[in-house]
């Protein structure tokens, strides 16, 4: 159909959210301690963006969703078991690192060979998808550049909307300063759009579709071409967790008319 | 030695925004540090305002790409106009302002020049004659100073980072610099924005208080019953009376994804945590939230954190808040209107 989408999504593991991180020094400069052992979710905005590109390819006849992932094969796995029940998808595996101090441009140039290398992937009509920020490095601009690599120059970025439109076009709504949203109409395919939360909420659970998806997605982590990332001129100076405890002072058993008072006198002092 | 570049889009009026100024302040101030050259560019429909007003920043050259084409925040021609500017400044360090605007064309250009990036910079120093630039990494939970050797290397500074510049504004007429728009990078038309009805505008990244609500509020309360309707009173009541920016954790935003009956003027852009915001306040006051890390992590460049909870083992009194009140915020917030109306 004409006016389908290949949306493929960029989505790496970032440690659990609820995890401790420390920094540690290692031969290949900073990491994580225990990296390996941190239980993994998938990056939260870049599955945002996974639900949207889901959603998507339900609306739009003809379309199709690729999840495109660089991460450690063991971790991605596991990840997996969990993102496999959401939605429908073709996984393409790259075994590499997901660690927030590797270089955005190296994990860029990879991501780009392996879209480029999808059997069947139609580039013009490619919609590439991801977290507008990831949760780990926070960069912002690796999407950018698999784009910029891809040769699109249409790209949106903190995206909460996508609407297509019967001509082929699409609209979008993109996140800007003042908690407004700036409104852009796209002639068509292809963009890059790096999504924030979107309007979706996570889907529940299908084990169908896990069932469905780990035919596919085994095969693909065994598959997996390994991709290293080097430091390439990068140096760490110093990589250490700032001091967050605060001495808390509790206060319990007083009446509410005491801490309004108290209150009022914080927010007017200067 | 070191070429730096200051790189900025200017407003819809020709102006330059305060985000743009300080990160100029960045610059000027590692242009001093290194002994280095600076350039400043500009791009944008108008550039002339901006250019009279940092005339005395220092700069070598004042170069410029400007017209209709580059009025929107269009990421082809805003990034065409990037590209053009950096390399006919020969730039080495560029220093740009983290708008949305410019956000969403750094990585490209980049990409294009051949160069590094980093964003979400907070300080650039001049160690040992090199530039050295401290960032966040997972979200704000890990602190990092680094330096590179690639070259362009462009730095997107943090609002709020560094003091603006300041100087009184003079006489410059910048170099145009051509960038060339064929059609296939005007597929994109910006038709405008959305702007939250005034009454809903809760986001005030000025404000010197961020008013957090957490799930609480739409939670059964003492009597067996959920308010939500009164919970949404006081709190754009206590908005109305303090002029607090507000805040949400996720799972109060999230309620409306699910259709729960939820505060109405809350959405995912007052989200703060680790898939919401960061924003930068002197003072913070959370409200019905439990404090658990997701959440604080978006509490970073808050100054003074207080919270009210019922639960005296919340995460905010494990050393994430100031002063932690066991209370009933529905109690609490709606005296303080009361004073706060009174004053």
């Amino acid at each position: 159909m004409s006016n389908s989408f290949q949306v493929v999504v960029c989505a790496s593991v970032v440690p659990d959210p609820l995890q401790t991180l420390e920094p540690v020094t290692g031969p290949n400069g900073p990491a994580l301690k225990n990296e390996m052992m941190l239980p993994a979710i998938l990056d939260p905005w870049a599955a945002h963006a996974l639900y949207e590109g889901a959603n998507l390819v339900k609306q739009v006849a003809g379309s199709a969703l690729w999840l495109v992932s660089m991460a450690p094969k063991a971790k991605l796995q596991q990840v997996m078991m969990t993102v496999a029940q959401k939605v429908p998808l073709q996984l393409v595996a790259l075994d590499g690192p997901s660690s927030g101090f590797a270089d955005a441009h190296q994990t860029a140039t990879a991501l780009a060979v392996a879209i480029r290398n999808i059997p069947g992937l139609d580039l013009p009509r490619l919609l590439l998808f991801g977290g507008w920020e990831s949760a780990s490095r926070s960069a912002g601009v690796t999407l950018q550049m698999v784009g910029d690599e891809l040769g699109i120059v249409d790209q949106f970025q903190g995206v909460d909307a996508i609407t297509p439109q019967d001509d082929g076009s699409f609209e979008v709504l993109e996140r800007i300063e003042g908690a407004r949203h700036q409104v852009s109409l796209c002639a068509g395919p292809p963009a890059v759009l790096g999504w924030a939360t979107g309007s979706l909420g996570e889907p529940r659970n299908n084990p169908q579709v896990g069932m469905a998806n780990m035919r596919t997605i085994m095969p693909a982590l065994q598959r997996a071409v390994a991709a290293t990332i080097s430091s390439d001129g990068l140096q760490y100076a110093n990589v250490t967790t700032p001091k967050q405890q605060r001495q808390t002072r509790i206060v319990k058993d007083v009446p509410a008319d005491e801490i309004a008072s108290e209150l009022v006198q914080w927010i007017k002092q200067e | 030695m070191e070429n730096i570049l200051f790189l900025a889009h200017t407003e819809a009026d020709g102006t330059l925004s305060k985000a743009a100024l300080e990160t100029l302040g960045a610059a000027v101030e590692l242009k001093q540090a290194l002994n280095a050259a600076l350039v400043a560019a500009l791009y944008g429909e108008k550039i002339q305002p901006a250019a009279h007003s940092i005339s005395a920043c220092g700069a070598q050259r004042f170069l410029a790409v400007c017209g209709e084409d580059f009025a929107q925040a269009r990421h082809a021609t805003d990034a065409a106009a990037c590209e053009a500017l950096v390399r006919a400044s020969g730039a080495t360090i560029v220093f740009v302002a983290a708008s949305s605007r410019n956000s969403r064309v750094v990585g490209a250009v980049a990409h294009r020049v051949h160069g590094c990036v980093d964003t979400h910079v907070t300080d650039v120093a001049a160690a040992s004659g090199a530039p050295a630039v401290t960032r966040w990494f997972y979200r704000q939970r890990i602190e990092g100073s680094l330096t590179r050797t690639q070259r362009p290397w462009i730095l997107l500074l943090d609002p709020g980072s560094c003091s603006p510049w300041q100087d009184a504004p003079g006489l410059s007429t910048p170099e145009l610099i051509d960038a060339p728009l064929p059609d296939s990078l005007r597929r994109t038309t910006v038709r405008g924005t959305v702007t939250p009805p005034v009454d809903q505008q809760t986001i005030r990244p000025d404000a010197d208080l961020l008013f957090v609500a957490g799930a609480g509020w739409t939670k059964k309360q003492k009597d067996g019953q959920t308010h939500v309707p009164e919970a949404e009173t006081i709190i754009l009541d206590f908005l109305r009376n303090s002029k607090a920016s507000l805040g949400g954790s996720k799972s109060l935003v999230d309620l409306s994804g699910e259709n729960q009956s939820t505060l109405r003027f809350m959405s995912h852009l007052n989200q703060v945590g680790q898939t919401g915001a960061t924003p930068r306040h002197p003072k913070g006051l959370s409200t019905c939230c439990h404090g658990e890390e997701p959440h604080t992590v978006g509490w970073r460049f808050i100054g003074e954190r207080r919270a009210i909870n019922l639960d005296p083992s919340c995460g905010w009194a494990r050393g994430k808040a100031d002063v932690l009140y066991i209370a009933d915020a529905f109690d609490v917030i709606s005296k303080v209107n009361a004073l706060l109306s009174a004053r």
